[in-house]
């Protein structure tokens, strides 16, 4: 076969192959918004559910999620980027790093339904925080870690190593120079990694459903000890466990926490256009 | 008069590359030593050493001394961070910091804890015109100095080191990535330099060696061939190694 031939070929297939990919996302965003934007009104954002959640609003799902996403921020960020810092910056390379290493991947191995069951035993039970807001966002926190970490230390090993040797050069410690050069320089890697992390653990449902989140709660938790409603959880009530479910109302929360999610994603996105416009190395 | 004096110094990385063997040698003040000789042959491991630059690196093992005014610098219980403030270094590929032409020229008298404006606008003028790029930069401090062509970015890194007011200068093939201009322009900077510091220099070639060298050492494998003045050095070498490299027939 003529070499242009088969190079067109291919250049098509893969063409083709990455229309296919796109289609199915294209298509499930845009027939959540045909579906669920009619649902959505200013009483579907902010009122709590009436009559056995088939009437009214999302409002307490919709400030449950939010409130979980900055509690896992809250534990995962700090603990994270401090774990990043450590493994690109200060580890050696040992025995002791690589077992740090296999547990970080493993851990973003493990289905998140085993993280539920964990934060069950674990904070609900025997640090007897009981089904709240609390457990809620330490299970998250654990679930997403393993992402803020590993993309945080990716950021931080993008920085060059030229920086660092030319700021110890300088006479500043190792800390000085990653306070100043190493850590702003990959700060827009680590905020990409950490909005990643956090909008996973706001669309999941599995390791709050033990943990945190309430199947009906029309108001709003009054304290981390509180049991919370929550989008992705409330998702999963509205669509398997009432019957009779107004379609509509089912289409509109899952457009909600689409946005929410998607909102985020964008964040990112932009974050880090920008600071690929004015990197200078 | 001596700045540095170098007792059989040994050094051994541990993936094998480059070493040293029993280096002994006296550097003196407020002139150009001249560190040559092929890739390999240890110049760059011993500049590393004078600012302990190699604490970073994978060191197998070192032994020997190197004295500063009288004091070993290779002891572990030396202050690196004053050191390295005492030694300056600039290295073969500019590497200008992420910030502002200023914020580069102040970072370590920043880190050191200079605050005061003065001083730090003091050292920036200073340090500028000792490079020779002050005319070139001096409206455009604010700019990030990654923007500056490679031969200024150069120059900024020379005077980056000078910013600190340090004893001894390192420089790592400073003019390697550079256009015969802005070569000149290094060259005749570190000419004035060496009235107030000790300059220590790998040159990226026999002719750049030639040039600058008030004194000059040819590096072989780890091994100091021949030390002498280097009008002498390079006219009439002693070894027939060092005469075998000068008049380019390896390397």
């Amino acid at each position: 076969m003529n070499r242009h031939l088969s190079q067109r070929l291919g250049f098509s297939l893969l063409t083709l192959i990455a229309i296919i990919t796109v289609v199915p996302i294209i298509s499930v965003i845009v027939y959540i918004f045909l579906q669920g934007s009619p649902a959505i009104s200013r009483e579907f954002l902010l009122a709590v559910p009436r009559s056995g959640m088939r009437e009214g609003g999302i409002f307490p799902a919709i400030i449950g999620t939010f409130y979980l996403t900055i509690g896992t921020a809250i534990f995962s960020v700090p603990l994270g980027i401090a774990a990043a810092i450590y493994l690109s910056e200060y580890a050696p390379d040992n025995a002791w790093t690589r077992i740090i290493r296999l547990a970080i991947i493993n851990l973003a191995g493990i289905p998140s339904v085993v993280y539920g069951l964990f934060g069950l035993g674990l904070f609900v039970l025997f640090l007897k925080f009981g089904t709240s807001i609390l457990a809620a966002s330490l299970t998250l926190s654990i679930m997403t870690l393993p992402v803020i970490i590993s993309t945080s230390e990716e950021a931080l090993r993008a920085v060059p190593q030229s920086f660092r040797t030319v700021s110890v050069s300088l006479g500043a410690t190792r800390w000085q120079t990653i306070r100043r050069i190493v850590l702003p320089q990959g700060l827009p890697g680590i905020l990409t990694g950490v909005i990643l992390g956090l909008e996973r653990a706001a669309g999941e449902t599995a390791p709050i459903l033990f943990t945190g989140a309430a199947f009906f709660l029309p108001r709003l938790p009054g304290s981390i000890f509180d049991a919370t409603m929550a989008l992705p959880y409330h998702l999963f009530v509205i669509s398997t466990q009432v019957p009779e479910m107004p379609i509509q109302i089912q289409y509109g929360t899952a457009l909600v926490l689409l946005i929410f999610v998607l909102g985020m994603n964008l964040i990112a996105t932009v974050i880090r256009s920008r600071a690929r416009a004015r990197r200078q190395w | 008069m001596n700045k540095l004096v170098i007792e059989n110094l040994s050094l051994q990385y541990a993936d094998g590359t480059e070493s040293l063997s029993n280096i002994n040698m006296d550097i003196a003040k407020n002139a150009i030593t001249v560190l040559f000789g092929p890739a390999g042959g240890g110049k760059s491991t011993l500049l590393r050493c004078i600012n302990r630059l190699n604490d970073l690196t994978d060191v197998e093992t070192m032994s020997g001394r190197i004295m500063m005014d009288g004091e070993d610098i290779l002891n572990p219980a030396t202050d690196t961070i004053a050191l390295r403030r005492k030694v300056g270094m600039v290295f073969a590929r500019p590497v200008v910091l992420p910030m502002s032409i200023r914020k580069n020229l102040t970072y370590g008298l920043e880190l050191a804890g200079e605050k005061r404006k003065s001083k730090l606008e003091e050292a920036v003028e200073r340090s500028l015109k000792l490079a020779a790029i002050w005319d070139e930069v001096k409206d455009r401090l604010e700019e990030p100095a990654i923007a500056l062509s490679g031969g200024q970015q150069q120059r900024i890194c020379l005077a980056r080191s000078l910013a600190q007011q340090p004893e001894v200068i390192l420089l790592d093939e400073p003019t390697s990535g550079l256009d015969p201009i802005s070569t000149g322009k290094v060259e005749a900077a570190l000419q004035e330099l060496k009235k107030d510091y000790t300059i220590i220099l790998v040159p990226h070639s026999v002719q750049q060696a030639a040039r600058t060298a008030d004194y000059a050492a040819f590096f072989l494998q780890g091994e100091l061939v021949e030390y002498g003045n280097g009008d002498e050095l390079f006219t009439n070498p002693q070894e027939q190694r060092t005469e075998d490299y000068v008049t380019g027939r390896f390397g």
